[in-house]
């Protein structure tokens, strides 16, 4: 197993390099000049071309690639074309807030959905298993934008019981910096103002973020149950003489549990994805929200900076699940 | 006379579907006496596992459903019990084995695991001492190396050592039924040997009753006392062993035991009974071997036999009434 987490880590560089490649290339096709962007509407044509030079723009692609990536082994993500501040920092104050909202949104999803889907699966074809397939067949097809709105004038402007905007009430101190996960770094510091005003306004963009992958999660995890529930091996389990609860939370749960593994690794990168929309509705100050601003401002070291957290934090998800699966099942052997 | 253990008397399991109604077992009786082995024999399909799983209740419902009569276990009917009452009987007083070691045995939990389950639920016994006994089955049921072989997955161990573990379990809490559904039809024919021996063993030491489902005549000529031969969800013929194979009734037993291959007679190609099962939901009014039987009569296709004694054996069959000869 060692061996092979090496090697899948030896693969994530590859992965990366790849990533990069790509990306800084995509990012220099678009037609528009970071420099004359940056130095303003009101710049002469000579302080354009030393800003151009200063930021390693009058050089060849390959060479802009080549100090880019000379860089980062440093540690060096390069400095934000707008804020002028590097962009390792930013990212390092951005990043926590996506984490924080996708893991939390996955954490719903994987839990309603796994639940929502075993309940149908045993009560097969009943009214609830309808009315189950319905709501995670309208999860894992409504948009992520829509939803968010309606969350919005629901819970907000009609019933006023789930704040919007931020991730802390105004006035609120943040907890004492650790993690920079608010809900962890209050638990930790004690706090417990803070914890509740985290919690609830993580709420609704976390449900707005995980409620398509619950659906995925929902309608999988139905079909896995099903598919387990008439196998052999449940057949023994209930001729033992063991509870049905029993015959199906251990038995058959351990089964379906599988190939859901996988599938939480896949609905990461989903969900990181879908914080673009979520984050920029709630105005939530992660880094999807980061990476619009970035875009719509040419902002080259941001955008790559940006790309870069997200493959590697995806990358390393999918081999965290990978050796999840080796650890859940034990014909799984990694060599 | 030994004690009756299990007593069925007229059992109807059907099958429910959208369109049609599948009799999949049609008014059996039968009756297994402490320490003695009953072979169910007859082809697929014909009822020998839904009559297993009945006696247990593991029909899965929907589509099947326990329609009619009594099942007596130990004078007691099982049909009248309650789930939790039927829990306890499972895997307890009455356990079953399955055809298919290989997929029979949970993949994500090691056999000892498994074993202590049911002897921890019925036993009350601690996790240790459950361990424990779980490997001391293990030894009984020949597994070499038992103390190893319980920390194992299932996929570590081939399809005779899988049988055993699964024998191991349901011989676990000293049950008085074994219902063993062709326990050694995917296993080759060394395997099926020493399983069959170790069964036998077992039986004798343990004194329990066996219900041996099979479609090897061969198996159940070596294992059981008495045999039920079943064709389309009904009992055809019920005899001991020894009867049967001396003098055997019904034309579809004589059949089968004619499709057994011989070594000391030269054919050029084996026995075999023309035609196929008829379809369960659509059952005329009439012998349902009729359209198969080499001695069919007009009489055969107007009305349904009775089971009736003749001799030494329960027959169902037109050839042995009175009406035969009109």
């Amino acid at each position: 197993m060692v061996a092979y987490t090496a090697r899948r880590l030896m693969l994530a560089i590859v992965v990366l390099i790849g990533m990069s490649l790509m990306t800084f290339y995509i990012s220099h096709a678009i037609p528009g000049d970071p420099a004359r962007l940056a130095s303003g509407a009101h710049a002469k044509a000579e302080q354009v071309e030393s800003l151009r030079v200063q930021m390693g723009l009058d050089k060849p692609l390959p060479v802009q690639y080549m100090i880019y990536m000379k860089g980062i082994i440093s540690g060096d993500l390069g400095t934000s074309v707008s804020t002028r501040r590097p962009v390792a920092d930013e990212l390092k104050e951005y990043l926590p807030a996506t984490i924080e909202l996708s893991v939390f949104a996955l954490i719903i999803s994987v839990v309603a959905g796994v639940f929502f889907g075993i309940v149908s699966a045993v009560r097969r074809n009943s009214a609830l298993d309808h009315f189950l397939r319905v709501f995670s067949l309208v999860g894992a097809s409504i948009p992520v934008f829509w939803l968010g709105l309606l969350f919005l004038i629901f819970f907000y402007k009609q019933l006023n019981v789930l704040p919007i905007g931020g991730r802390i009430g105004i006035g609120i101190n943040p907890p004492t910096k650790a993690t920079g996960l608010y809900i962890i770094d209050s638990i930790l510091s004690g706090d417990g103002i803070a914890l509740k005003s985290s919690i609830s306004h993580l709420v609704l963009p976390s449900i707005t973020l995980g409620y398509s992958s619950m659906g995925v999660f929902t309608r999988m995890a139905r079909s896995c149950v099903l598919e387990v529930l008439s196998a052999d091996y449940i057949r023994t389990a209930r001729a033992k003489g063991l509870k049905e609860t029993i015959v199906v939370y251990k038995h058959a749960l351990r089964n379906a549990i599988l190939p859901l593994i996988t599938l939480v690794g896949l609905q990461f990168a989903y969900l990181l994805g879908g914080t673009v929309l979520t984050e920029t509705i709630f105005s939530w100050p992660g880094l999807g929200s980061y990476s619009v601003t970035a875009i719509t401002n040419l902002n080259f070291p941001a955008i790559m900076g940006v790309t870069l957290t997200i493959t590697t934090l995806f990358v390393v998800i999918n081999l965290i699940t990978d050796l999840c699966y080796a650890i859940a099942d034990p014909r799984i052997v990694y060599k | 006379m030994e004690e009756v253990i299990l007593e069925i008397k007229d059992l109807k399991t059907y099958f429910y579907s959208d369109k049609s109604v599948v009799p999949a077992v049609n008014g059996i009786d039968l009756l297994v006496r402490k320490g003695e082995t009953l072979g169910i024999v007859g082809e697929s399909g014909c009822g020998k596992s839904v009559t297993c799983l009945s006696i247990l209740r593991l029909i899965p419902d929907p589509p099947g459903k326990i329609v009619g009569g009594q099942i007596l276990f130990k004078g007691e009917d099982l049909l009248a019990k309650t789930e939790a009452e039927m829990r306890a009987v499972r895997g307890n007083s009455i356990s079953m084995i399955f055809q298919e070691p290989m997929t029979s045995l949970n993949p994500v939990f090691t056999v000892g695991d498994q074993l202590s389950e049911a002897i921890r639920l019925h036993q009350g016994v601690a996790k240790k001492e459950a361990k424990q006994k779980a490997i001391d089955m293990l030894k009984q049921v020949g597994v070499p190396a038992p103390e190893q072989r319980a920390r194992e997955y299932p996929h570590q161990l081939s399809g005779g050592m899988r049988q055993r573990v699964m024998i191991a379990m349901a011989i676990s809490c000293n049950p008085d039924l074994l219902l063993a559904d062709e326990p050694t039809t995917a296993l080759d024919v060394t395997i099926q040997a020493q399983i069959l021996e170790m069964m036998r063993d077992l039986k004798d030491r343990l004194g329990m009753a066996i219900i041996l489902i099979t479609h090897d005549m061969g198996v159940v000529a070596e294992m059981a006392d008495q045999i039920l031969v079943m064709y389309a969800g009904k009992a055809v013929e019920c005899a001991t062993v020894k009867t049967i194979y001396k003098n055997p009734m019904h034309p579809y037993t004589v059949g089968l035991l004619d499709s057994i291959p011989r070594m000391d007679v030269d054919v050029e190609k084996l026995h075999v009974i023309e035609g196929v099962l008829p379809d369960l939901s659509n059952m005329p009014e009439a012998c349902c071997f009729e359209p198969r039987c080499p001695d069919a009569r007009s009489i055969c296709s107007q009305k349904e036999p009775d089971l009736e004694q003749v001799g030494d054996s329960l027959v169902r069959c037109w050839k042995y009434c009175p009406e035969w000869r009109q």
